[in-house]
């Protein structure tokens, strides 16, 4: 029968274009949306993790609670000792160290005295280790604009909008001016080798990056740092693995009596992300409902349009004898053929948009200028193995629904009418 | 009715008007023990972290209220850090690097040295009648002295906090504490003054401690060691050229 059902879909392309060219293209958005909204959101996660939130983050619990305030005072201390627990007992991650500071950077004329100034956003990564991964993890090297990565202490590589704004050219000694742990002032020379540019305007403003040996000695902050970041070695992000890693830590380490004792943080709940990683994760299943119920809604109205078309069809094959509850069968398994073509066809379509865009992207860096979000600049999808699948859900289900809703009208027929209406 | 009506509004009136007079008398007593023609300063100031306590000292020149020259004397790493305030431009010296760096902007509301108070705090030398109106609002005792209880309100735009209540010894008439507000009514700063001491004629509290509500820590204590007023000042103190010597 099937193969009767599909012979007859084939020749008979009124009964059939419609339907697959809507379940096509429901299909299409759903597969390349879902693409879209996996990719951004994983961007936004990944560009967080980098930069500010690693996968997990050490910071001690006064600390944690004034982090935007960049309170260095109440950083985290003994930092070797701790980072050699955490590589013992949590293998599976990568552990780093990074200082934030805050503070000025000033430029001098030729007298030594201030020419122009801007505040600071400072970060210290481990930059001169030739086992450090922080260069790459954090797209410091092809986002550089001129000049180099600093190679050695005393160097830094500075906002390149700062750089342009004050006329600092590669080679040339600006101060940076700020407060150390103790609280002391703060002043050391650094030669600009180099400036950068990320994207985001919130990395970007005031920008200054030196190694942390650097800030170390600079901020008195031997053995001490804002922050100790952990990542996973495969580079993925895991949010159950990372949630057993933080609970297990904090019950070891963690004192609630304790203010400068260490917490440990995830990715989430750090970057303020538990929403996005929830919408990210529910953001398929919105859309199959969205397309479902659109969908089934068109394919109800189409199949209602078949149903007037094959009127006298279903009306002669009910009078020789035909049980409406077979004919109702033969246009959901018409229905079920329908749905498989449209999703095929939706899919392949879906999935090949997707990966154009995954490999090209769209650039939205005019738009995010001025933005202080973490955001990535060039929107990207992504695809994965459940969206060669994903689609088949709304293609199927809706079609099925919408013929079904349709062929209820079959039993509505009276038998004893038939005649008459067929003569009609 | 109408008469004793008369009689209650005149005496609302000649009150208020007796209670201004009293603010602005004790805020002009105030004035004169606090502000000098200029003043050289031997401090210390301990800063109560929440980890540790770090001690500077310091010695300060200033005239009126648009000239002062600070030079940290100790601890080593701030030795020799001058800075120097002309009118309202601000200068930082730091020997280590051999910069003199010009604090202006949102800068001037940092702590000074991690301490409670800014550059702004510090830089502010104008007399409270100057800048503020003032009405006494009652009297209280601190450690068993009785003070008058003013609330100060900014006349001027230019001033770092919007009001002020201030409790001021009643036979010294020398702040002995004070809170000082933003515009909104936050409470920003805390400062209790004591070892009121007479000096050269006028009554001093040489012990200050400063709390910035918004920091954490225990606050910061400013200790006078040896103050002396109306003293010659050379004039190449207040230059640029002195930060560097």
């Amino acid at each position: 029968m099937i193969k009767f059902l599909f012979k007859g879909i084939l020749r008979d392309r009124s009964r059939s274009l419609l339907p697959v060219i809507i379940v096509s293209i429901g299909v299409l958005l759903t597969v390349f949306l879902s693409g879209y909204f996996t990719g951004v959101f994983g961007d936004i996660i990944d560009i967080n993790a980098k930069f500010t939130s690693g996968h997990v983050k050490i910071m001690t619990r006064v600390y944690a609670e004034n982090k935007d305030q960049v309170p260095n005072d109440l950083a985290l201390m003994e930092v070797g000792e701790l980072k050699t627990k955490l590589n013992l007992e949590y293998s599976e991650m990568e552990w780093v160290s990074r200082t934030h500071f805050g503070g000025l950077i000033d430029v001098p004329d030729e007298n030594g005295e201030t020419r122009a100034q801007g505040p600071a956003a400072g970060r210290a990564v481990d930059l001169f280790s030739p086992e450090s991964q922080e260069i790459e993890r954090m797209n410091i090297g092809n986002s550089v604009v001129k000049g180099v990565i600093p190679t050695k202490s005393g160097e830094a590589i500075i906002s390149d909008d700062f750089a342009e704004r004050f006329s600092v050219n590669i080679g040339d000694e600006v101060t940076l001016f700020g407060s150390t742990m103790n609280g002391s002032m703060m002043f050391h020379n650094f030669i600009v080798s180099g400036t950068i540019r990320f994207g985001p305007a919130m990395l970007d403003r005031g920008a200054i990056i030196i190694d942390i040996t650097d800030a170390q000695m600079i901020l008195d902050m031997e053995d001490a740092a804002s922050e100790v970041l952990g990542y996973f070695k495969d580079g993925l992000y895991d949010t159950e693995k990372a949630g057993l890693i933080s609970a297990s830590f904090n019950e070891k380490y963690s004192n609630v009596n304790d203010e400068f004792s260490p917490q440990m943080f995830k990715l989430e709940e750090d970057a303020g992300l538990d929403e996005y990683l929830m919408l990210a994760d529910s953001m398929s299943g919105v859309m199959i409902t969205f397309f479902i119920i659109a969908m089934s809604i068109v394919l109800w109205n189409t199949g209602l349009l078949g149903g007037l078309r094959r009127y006298s069809e279903y009306g002669i094959r009910l009078a020789l004898g035909e049980e409406k509850k077979h004919i109702f069968k033969t246009i959901i398994y018409e229905a079920i053929l329908i749905g498989l073509l449209g999703s095929v066809i939706g899919t392949i379509l879906g999935i090949s948009l997707s990966y154009y865009v995954q490999e090209t992207g769209i650039d939205f860096s005019n738009i995010m200028e001025n933005t202080t979000m973490m955001f990535p600049q060039v929107f990207r999808t992504l695809v994965k193995p459940a969206h060669f699948f994903i689609g088949f859900i709304p293609g199927l289900f809706a079609v099925v629904l919408g013929n079904a809703l349709a062929g209820f009208a079959i039993y509505k027929r009276k038998t004893a009418q038939l005649f008459k209406e067929l003569e009609v | 009715m109408k008469k004793n009506i008369s009689i209650l509004i005149s005496i609302l009136f000649f009150t208020t008007i007796g209670f201004a007079q009293t603010a602005d008398e004790i805020l002009d007593k105030v004035d004169k023990n606090m502000s000098a023609e200029n003043r050289i300063i031997e401090s210390s100031m301990i800063i109560h972290g929440k980890r540790n306590s770090r001690t500077m000292t310091s010695i300060s020149y200033s005239v009126g209220d648009k000239q002062s020259f600070t030079e940290y004397l100790s601890p080593a790493r701030e030795a020799g850090t001058k800075m120097l305030k002309l009118e309202n431009q601000l200068w930082i010296y730091s020997p280590s690097t051999d910069r003199t760096i010009q604090i202006s902007g949102h800068m001037l509301r940092q702590s000074v040295m991690g301490s409670d108070l800014s550059y702004e705090d510090m830089m502010d030398d104008r007399k409270l009648k100057d800048v503020y109106s003032s009405t006494v609002i009652g009297a209280e005792e601190i450690e068993g002295r009785k003070t008058h209880v003013l609330e100060l309100t900014a006349k001027v735009e230019n001033v770092s906090y919007h009001s002020r209540k201030l409790w001021v010894d009643a036979d010294y008439f020398v702040p002995m504490k004070e809170e000082l507000f933003a515009k909104s009514g936050q409470l920003l700063k805390q400062t209790t003054l004591s070892n009121i001491k007479k000096i050269e004629g006028r009554w001093f509290p040489t012990k200050m401690v400063y709390k910035d509500m918004l920091k954490q820590g225990d606050g910061t204590e400013f200790i006078i060691n040896d103050i002396k007023f109306n003293q010659k000042i050379p004039e190449y103190i207040f230059t640029k050229a002195a930060l560097k010597q």
